[in-house]
């Protein structure tokens, strides 16, 4: 993924024990970072977000979200990484 | 830092409303392109294009997977050509050459649209434009991607009726020439009255001669984003709701101009403009007829529509120029019928006539956009018709459009079927009182005064 650039992880779905567990073994296998994660539980709804960076070039960021929503696919939830600058440049003037 | 809110909000208006950027438009100068020989010209125009949009639609989809945004459109424009092919075309069937060479070159890029078969004749036509003009119902029927848009007026040279007129005939023509697809060859063309040199927006984008040798520009879109927030304001007062269509222009503004801002440093092309525009797709849930209706009008053609229209057209511009460093192009709601279900609903149901089009389109971007007539319509009338509208945008110092489609062997109440992004439309009845007298005249109309504004 690219150097110096953060990203959002987005996980939208059915709460269920692990998901958290296993998105993070995922990012510490490729030793991406997180800085932060937050969370909403709404109507049996689990919608957390992660902004996470990584050092060290190991993985396309293509290559990246495409995992990442393959293993949200193996376990029922929707999972999404998208470079931050889209919600700062909507959010923040 | 970012909270979770703000990212659902974004990514809600992504995926539940719509929210996209509408096309991404390279504008290429053809000029360096001009030859004696036609072979030469066509050679020179697909080279540059092709090497200089060869990674366009790449790009697009490289920022549309890594910010989550889908962007609908790659598409090109080029320089006017009836400027570039003066020098060698000698007839109309050479210009239609120069649009063949161009549909390829659309095809070999990949992008869906490529504009600029073009001329601009708002005071006077030279041989080589009306060559063009003459040959569009050829390149519009021979070609698939190629569109075509033809500026007769402004309102520093007032209009040429001479073009106005040889238009409703070339109308007529383009209708005949593609009947058996509905008489699509019309959605392609787009008559003009103060054209804008860097419109990104299909039919009628094309690459000015002011322009550098090669831009990018960026139309945003998002009337789902607009009508889900004006929900939330129900029965407030007009403060409020000019606010939230701004506040929320804003934020669908600032996706384009990051888009923008990408595409234009991956490509190494200077970044143009923002055209800021709420531009409706078929789909539900992506119309401007809808937010009207949000507004407080049960159909779009209901009185109050021009007021509804004008402050969401002025709310739309007031947040998106703080949105993008550089704003330009049609920047406007559009309000096609065709392409926009909650006006086709609004035609069916007898709420919205040609007369009130006319009116919003005062008020709005960009003018008669995808409009079904009969087939039978009289080329004197819909040359009265362009010059009504002409007259508009004269006057009121703004552009306005006409893209009118007479459908061969349909009339009113019969329906069209375009396909795609395009739509469908009812057939729409047409005022049958006779204007040839008018349009025969010839010559042109002189340009408004500027003072005196009432």
């Amino acid at each position: 993924m690219n150097e110096l650039k953060k990203s959002i992880i987005t996980v939208i779905g059915k709460d269920s024990v692990g998901i958290i567990a296993k998105v993070c073994t995922y990012l510490a296998d490729n030793d991406i970072n997180i800085l932060d994660i937050s969370q909403t539980i709404t109507g049996g709804y689990f919608n957390m977000m992660m902004i996470v960076e990584s050092a060290e070039v190991k993985k396309t960021f293509p290559d990246m979200a495409s995992d990442l929503r393959d293993l949200g696919e193996q376990i029922g939830v929707v999972i999404q990484a998208q470079h931050e600058e889209i919600f700062q440049m909507m959010h923040r003037i | 830092m970012l909270n979770v809110n703000e990212v659902i909000e974004t990514n809600r208006m992504i995926h539940e409303m719509n929210l996209d950027v509408r096309t991404i438009t390279m504008g290429i100068s053809l000029l360096d392109c001009v030859s004696e020989s036609l072979e030469e010209c066509c050679d020179n125009i697909y080279r540059k294009i092709t090497s200089l949009a060869r990674d366009l639609v790449k790009t697009g989809q490289e920022i549309e997977l890594e910010y989550g945004i889908p962007i609908v459109n790659k598409r090109i424009s080029v320089t006017p050509i009836a400027l570039v092919g003066g020098r060698c075309c000698k007839k109309p069937e050479d210009f239609v050459r120069i649009a063949r060479e161009l549909d390829r070159c659309a095809h070999e890029v990949g992008v869906n649209f490529i504009g600029g078969y073009s001329a601009l004749v708002n005071k006077g036509m030279t041989p080589a434009d009306e060559m063009l003009i003459r040959s569009i119902p050829q390149a519009l029927a021979g070609t698939e991607r190629v569109c075509s848009s033809v500026n007769v007026g402004s309102t520093k040279t007032g209009i040429n009726m001479d073009a106005v007129k040889l238009l409703g005939e070339i109308i007529l023509e383009t209708s005949k020439l593609t009947k058996d697809r509905d008489s699509i060859g019309n959605a392609k063309l787009v008559v003009f009255t103060n054209a804008p040199d860097d419109n990104p927006f299909m039919a009628g984008a094309f690459h000015g001669v002011t322009e550098a040798d090669c831009v990018i520009n960026v139309g945003v879109s998002g009337p789902g984003v607009v009508k889900r927030a004006i929900e939330k304001v129900k029965g407030q007062n007009f403060e409020v709701l000019c606010e939230t269509i701004k506040k929320t222009a804003f934020k669908v503004t600032r996706v384009g101009q990051l888009v923008a801002r990408e595409a234009s440093r991956r490509l190494g092309v200077p970044f143009g403009i923002i055209d800021l525009s709420l531009a409706p797709t078929p789909a539900v849930g992506d119309s401007v007829g809808e937010i009207l209706e949000e507004i407080g009008l049960e159909y779009a053609g209901a009185p109050g529509t021009t007021a509804a229209l004008a402050l969401l057209n002025d709310q739309v511009k007031k947040g998106g120029v703080m949105a993008s460093s550089y704003v330009g192009g049609l920047s406007g709601a559009f309000i096609p019928v065709s392409e926009d279900q909650r006006m086709i609903d609004a035609v069916e149901a007898g709420a919205l006539t040609l007369e009130k089009l006319e009116a919003m389109t005062c008020v709005c971007s960009v003018g008669l956009d995808m409009i079904a007539i009969p087939g039978d319509t009289k080329a004197t009338t819909i040359s009265g018709i362009i010059a009504d509208e002409m007259a508009l945008g004269m006057v009121n110092q703004k552009t306005t459009a006409v893209r009118i489609i007479p459908v061969i062997g349909k009339g009113v109440g019969d329906t069209v079927e375009f396909g795609g992004l395009l739509g469908h439309a009812p057939v729409m009845a047409v005022n049958s009182f006779d204007c040839s007298a008018f349009i025969n005249r010839g010559g042109r109309i002189p340009a408004p005064i500027h003072s005196f504004k009432n």
